[in-house]
């Protein structure tokens, strides 16, 4: 049986590091290479060496997919494709081709210029793994080699977020990545057709989350971010620089404009004027009300958003600050936390998911009091705020999305473990899916049924036995020899397959004759029998041949000699062995009220050589008598 | 198969491909060439057309006289232009299940077909050819309906009338298939119809057949098609291109071994190397402006607009004519400046890495930000407080018959400074000339056409191999303009088979076999057995179910008894075939398994090549032979036994 092995390296039963190697009709795939946020030993990188111990990947994978931009994505792409060594095709969209080397190189420069380590991927690295990076365009149907065939849909999530069908024969695997399945301010909802994979690998960030409507959302967060900026409060939003940051500028914009509202909004990264730019020259990947209307304003030109100088952050009176990181882990959004947390007035708001271990994910767990570097502590007075404004799918997104693709089981990677237990559940439920949830390092198997393809003569397919027209309510009944010859499958008529073999067709006839009494007054006994069985079998073709002799599809019903004195005729019935065995739906006491071998006919098993055909059926009929 | 072709024009292609039960229409374009015999509509008056002399026939029929104008020895209609349709009555267009667009100039006829036909389906196209279309269409519609005509002429189409107008306007082709221009109304409920396609999207129609987007690397988001099944294969290529500009490069490897290749839009001016025609262009526009004169260049709002300007701008760069202002006016300037930006996607390498730095991929986000280059909907408004001469304009609409372009050829074309230089191959640049004679003005001819020319076809032939090759008449004879260049043609064995407007031909390909699966529970319930070395071969006998055109074998239904009181008693519900038998029987093993039966008393005579049996105590007959058995016998139980002897006896399939 053939079957669709899953293996994660990591996002197995956890959030971050996302690595899942999937088998399939022979061909081994890498999903995603991620970074994990929250450790900062072996741990962040996935454990390639579950691949093989010593060497080089490229002999065991056939190619990697990288779904979205986001580190805990693509951030061990480096590491895994030049310092543990692969070659082989590394497939993303064009967006993230454009915006992924920028992040790394950001993640690079924190861990090994600030933080000091060595034995980390270099500027130079970034660069040749990205030259082994092919893109895909948004439904390309991307030939990876003469089976193995990838498709990417449209996520939502960020920009340029896909989801990947894998196909192999017919046996397919769809990897959704991060996704959305509510289209926001600047991007699209994720959308897939209802191509029935074999397995569908989903994230399950929210598993255990129903969001409430988008618009309460929004109005409470600008009500805190107003409320505080009224009371002279600073406001620190920390960010990832592409994502939700956009999402959020928009939203504060046009709120600062409709509210005519004079306090300086800041975003503090080098990242800004550029990360707006890839939104600007990649408007085709946002949502249809961004794209439509660009050419008169586009979305991505602020007007109240201005660039952070670290100089700002203890200037008097209110401000907003988008800072990064998004996690409270590292850099800015770090700095002017410390700085802030002492007042009470100040507020910091987590628009997204904070991975365990990372600050962010301190304070929202209620952590007052935390341990810094050096072992200071730092007491945190301000207000803590966490708003869902993750552009994650939550469960009813993820059973809207399972309801779209119609999977044939499902897997869930991207979450935590309790939740995903609810989700599973869930899913089992409902759908009567087999849903799995296998942790880091844990292999699971997927049987499959696929059809199997042949190739069939059209001759075949437009064969008059089969009725012309497909009758839902009459199985086509198929008669044909299938022929295998070098690793080809050919359905044939078998007239055709004997033909081909070189021999011929053997023909086996019957005849048998029986004394009909004609009734008194009738003289031509056929006219009679052929009126007699029209009345009976509706839906048989009964002719009547130029010599007089009756047809009954391929049964030839012929009088031999005249009828004598008694009114007696006999007649002569004659088929061939080939004469079509018919499946009738009643017994056929149904048209013999007296019957001296009452029979009826079980019809729906598979022709077997003692069941009857139509000959003997109408010799049967015949000695009954004319009526 | 059969292939119809509603268009005469070879590089604006429609035809329709009946193939496995759709019926898909290939291209929809307009020939617009009809506009020539029409009078130029102006945005402001002009008095010299106005003064143009009204058409005097022999019968002084006043009606028609009114409708025609004379100008420099030429007959031009006198109103609003009128465009070429498909052919329409051909075949019913209601029937068409899906129309395939190739790029955005091949798609001008849409709202004709989509919103006059009864057509139903979708179409498709990808998103540039989309937006750019769109862009197309909105253009030419704002040009004609802000200058309104009053009068639709029709009167001088009289057959009668017809056959005493002098040329060239008595020779015009099809002219019961002119139309007026259409409303933006149908252009946006046509557009509402298209789906959205990327290349390499394998888009399936009704399960019969594949339709596959190819980059053909003529335009933005231009693209051949594949159309195939599971057998077979037919290419349809549209304009395409080997030149290095700003598309994607043609993508031509899943062309290999179609089975038919139909080859439209080669190069209209085999002749004209569009790299010596892109510097002609640069060094006849530097000299008139450094002579002091302006330069109209025609032209669409999109396409090689975006190559001109880039190669303008370095070529004006090194001659010191920097300062040269740059106008581009079209009602749909800014969107097709600000859309090509956003397709890096669609372009060439080198500007699709640009927009991973992220810069913009072309340099006019740079002409535009300098102020060198700038645009505006039309001459009113802004436009006339920051024209400067001498200077360049870029303007619509290259047939010169409506568009800002005529205004400008009435307002430069007595001064012998000016050029107009021509590079959209698509019209006859002295037809277009034609209603503003005489002129002072020098007109220039650069067509750059960077479609396929007739070596690149040949190679590109050998590469791909198509078993059949099929093309608009035009490319099996030497272009008129050149009766002797026997290499400006196509030659092929064996020849391709040509095709003119109206036309139809049925396509020499048989199609022998469809893909039919077999489910999991079938294959597994299969007996084969090895016949030959190699060969092997089981008899199949299953339940077909076809559901999207897909054939799926499943095991034979096992009805439950409950369902069957509901149907109809005596009801025939399937037709089951018998095996079929072959080989011979042998006698002698045929009297010892009627010897195991219990017939014994057998007489056996042999007749020519084979036996009969008579079966005395039974009173039965066998006539035995090769190839065939006849059993004459009353006895229903004895036959069956008797059936049952042969049928072990022989082969089964």
């Amino acid at each position: 049986m053939p079957e669709i092995k899953v293996t994660p390296l990591g996002a197995g039963q956890d959030v971050g590091r996302s690595c899942i190697l999937v088998s399939i009709g022979g061909r081994n795939i890498m999903l995603d290479c991620g970074m994990h946020m929250g450790y900062n030993d072996d741990r962040r990188f996935p454990d390639f060496s579950y691949i093989t111990q010593n060497g080089r990947l490229t002999e065991f994978l056939d190619c990697v997919i990288i779904s979205h931009f986001h580190l805990d994505h693509c951030g061990a792409l480096p590491y895994m494709s030049e310092m543990v060594g692969f070659d082989g095709p590394i497939y993303m969209t064009h967006p993230t081709k454009a915006i992924c080397p920028i992040l790394l190189e950001d993640y690079r420069k924190i861990t090994v210029d600030r933080k000091g380590e060595t034995n980390f991927f270099t500027s130079q690295m970034i660069k040749d793994c990205m030259k082994k990076v092919v893109t895909v365009h948004l439904h390309q149907t991307l030939q990876v080699d003469d089976e193995l065939e990838i498709k990417a849909y449209y996520a939502g999530h960020v920009l340029g977020a896909a989801m990947f069908q894998i196909r192999v024969g017919s046996e397919s695997v769809v990897y959704t990545g991060d996704y959305n399945m509510t289209p926001d301010r600047h991007l699209g909802a994720a959308w897939i057709d209802k191509c029935r994979p074999d397995l569908l690998i989903t994230e399950s960030t929210y598993a255990t989350t129903i969001r409430d409507s988008k618009r309460c959302r929004e109005r409470d967060f600008l009500k805190k971010v107003h409320d505080s900026v009224e009371k002279g409060g600073k406001v620190l939003i920390p960010v990832f620089a592409l994502g939700r940051a956009q999402e959020l500028c928009i939203l504060l914009e046009t709120f600062w404009e409709r509210m005519n509202l004079k306090a300086p909004i800041y975003f503090s990264t080098g990242l800004t004027e550029k990360a707006n730019h890839y939104y600007k020259l990649f408007i085709t990947w946002t949502n249809q009300k961004i794209r439509k209307t660009f050419v008169q304003r586009n979305m991505f030109e602020f007007k109240h958003i201005k660039p952070f100088d670290r100089s700002y952050t203890d200037n008097p009176g209110p401000m907003v600050v988008f800072a990064t990181p998004g996690m409270l882990h590292a850099g800015q959004s770090l700095q002017i936390f410390k700085r802030w947390a002492g007042s009470d007035k100040n507020m910091v708001i987590m628009p997204g998911y904070c991975v365990q271990g990372t600050i962010g994910h301190k304070i929202l767990s209620g952590q007052r009091k935390l341990e810094m570097e050096g072992r200071q502590t730092l007491e945190v007075k301000m207000q803590v705020e966490y708003m869902s404004f993750s552009a994650h799918a939550d469960a009813k997104g993820i059973m809207q999305l399972i309801r779209q693709a119609e999977p044939r089981n499902v897997l869930l990677v991207h979450g935590e473990a309790k939740k995903m237990v609810f989700l599973k559940n869930k899913i089992e439920q409902e759908f009567g899916l087999a849903c799995r949830m296998p942790a880091n390092g844990e292999t699971v198997t997927i049987a499959t049924c696929p059809n199997i393809p042949a190739d069939a003569s059209i001759s075949l397919l437009k064969n008059e036995s089969l009725g012309s027209l497909p009758n839902p309510k009459r199985p086509r009944v198929l008669h044909a020899t299938l022929i295998m010859k070098d690793n080809t499958l050919r359905l044939v008529p078998p007239s055709q397959a004997i033909k081909e073999l070189g021999h011929t067709e053997h023909q086996l006839r019957f005849t048998a004759s029986l004394q009909l009494r004609l009734p008194p007054g009738e003289a031509d006994a056929l006219t009679h029998l052929c009126n007699h069985l029209r009345s009976v079998l509706k839906d048989y073709s009964i002719q009547r041949l130029q010599d007089g002799s009756v047809m009954v599809e391929s049964v030839l019903i012929k009088a031999s000699g005249t009828a004598d004195e008694q009114a007696t005729q006999e007649v002569l019935v004659s088929w061939s062995y080939q004469v079509l065995y018919l499946v009738m739906d009643c017994p056929l006491e149904m048209y013999f009220e007296v019957c001296d071998t009452p029979w009826t006919l079980s019809f729906y098993v598979s022709v077997s050589f003692q069941d009857e055909d139509l000959g003997s059926y109408l010799m049967s009929l015949l000695k009954k008598g004319l009526p | 198969m059969k292939l119809y072709s509603l268009s005469g024009h070879p590089s604006l292609p429609c035809y329709i491909l009946k193939f496995k039960f759709t019926t898909i229409m290939l291209d929809c374009a307009l020939d617009m060439s009809s506009a020539m015999h029409f009078l130029p509509l102006t945005l402001v008056h002009s008095p010299r057309l106005a003064k143009l002399h009204n058409w005097s026939s022999k019968d002084g029929n006043k009606a028609v006289e009114k409708e025609l104008k004379e100008c420099a020895g030429r007959l031009f209609v006198d109103s609003a232009p009128e465009f070429l349709v498909p052919e329409k009555d051909l075949l019913d267009l209601s029937t068409v299940d899906a129309i395939l667009i190739s790029n955005y100039h091949c798609m001008l006829a849409l709202p004709y077909i989509t919103e006059r036909s009864g057509f139903s389906g979708p179409v498709f196209a990808t998103e540039p050819t989309l937006q750019i279309g769109r862009q197309l269409m909105e253009e030419l519609v704002t040009l004609i309906e802000r200058v309104p005509k009053p009068r639709a002429s029709s009167k001088w189409k009289n057959k009668d009338v017809l056959r005493s107008l002098p040329s060239p306007l008595k020779d015009a082709q099809d002219i019961w298939s002119w139309r007026q221009c259409y409303s933006l109304q149908e252009v946006n409920s046509a557009l509402s119809k298209v789906r959205l396609v990327g290349f390499s999207q394998k888009n399936e129609l009704f399960g019969a057949v594949y339709v596959t987007p190819l980059s053909s690397g003529y335009c933005l988001g231009s693209c051949n098609w594949l159309i195939q099944s599971e057998y077979e294969r037919v290419a349809y290529m549209a304009s395409s291109s080997l030149f290095t500009t700003h598309p994607q490069p043609m993508d031509q490897a899943p062309l290999r071994g179609c089975d038919v290749l139909l080859l439209t839009g080669l190069t209209q001016f085999p002749t004209a190397n569009p790299d010596s025609m892109l510097g002609e262009f640069c060094s006849n526009l530097a000299v008139t402006v450094r002579g002091g004169g302006s330069v109209l260049v025609p032209c669409y709002p999109s396409g090689v607009i975006y190559d001109l300007l880039e190669c303008l701008a370095q070529y004006l760069d090194s001659a010191g004519l920097s300062g040269t202002p740059l106008y581009f006016l079209s009602p749909v300037a800014s969107s097709s400046l600000e859309f090509s930006q956003i397709f890096s996607e669609w372009l060439c390498r080198s500007k699709q890495s640009k927009a991973y730095l992220p810069e913009p991929p072309f340099i006019h986000a740079e002409l535009l930000h300098s102020n060198r280059l700038k645009h505006f909907a039309s001459i009113h408004g802004d436009f006339s407080t920051e024209f400067r001469q001498p200077c360049v304009v870029f303007a619509g609409h290259p047939s010169l018959r409506c568009g800002d372009a005529v205004h400008f050829m009435e307002l430069w074309g007595r001064s012998s400074l000016n050029t107009v230089i021509f590079t959209e191959p698509g019209f006859n640049h002295l037809d277009a000339l034609a209603p503003f004679q005489p002129l002072a003005m020098k007109a220039v001819h650069c067509p750059i056409d960077t479609g396929l020319n007739f070596p690149q076809v040949s190679k590109l032939l050998k590469d791909i191999q198509p078993v059949h090759v099929i093309c608009p008449e035009q490319y099996t004879a030497p272009p008129a303009a050149h009766p002797h260049r026997s290499d400006l043609q196509l030659e092929r064995q064996p020849p391709p088979c040509t095709m003119r407007r109206a036309e139809a031909l049925a396509l020499p390909v048989r199609r022998r076999y469809e893909r039919v699966e077999l489910s999991p529970e079938v294959a597994e319930s299969l007996i084969p057995s090895e016949v030959k070395p190699g060969i092997s071969v089981a008899t199949v006998m299953a339940s077909l179910s076809t559901r999207d055109n897909k054939h799926v074998l499943q095991p034979l239904p096992k009805t439950p008894a409950s369902s069957a009181k509901k149907r109809k008693r005596g009801e025939v519900l399937a037709r089951m075939p018998q095996p079929l038998l072959w080989g011979s029987v042998s006698i002698d093993r045929l009297l010892q398994s009627l010897e195991k039966q219990g017939v014994k008393d057998v007489k056996v005579e042999s007749v020519g090549d084979g036996h009969i049996l008579h079966l005395q105590a039974e009173d039965s007959i066998i006539q035995l032979s090769a190839d065939s058995t006849h059993i004459i016998c009353t006895d229903e139980g004895l036959r069956a036994r008797l059936r049952d002897v042969l049928v072990h006896l022989l082969n089964r399939l």
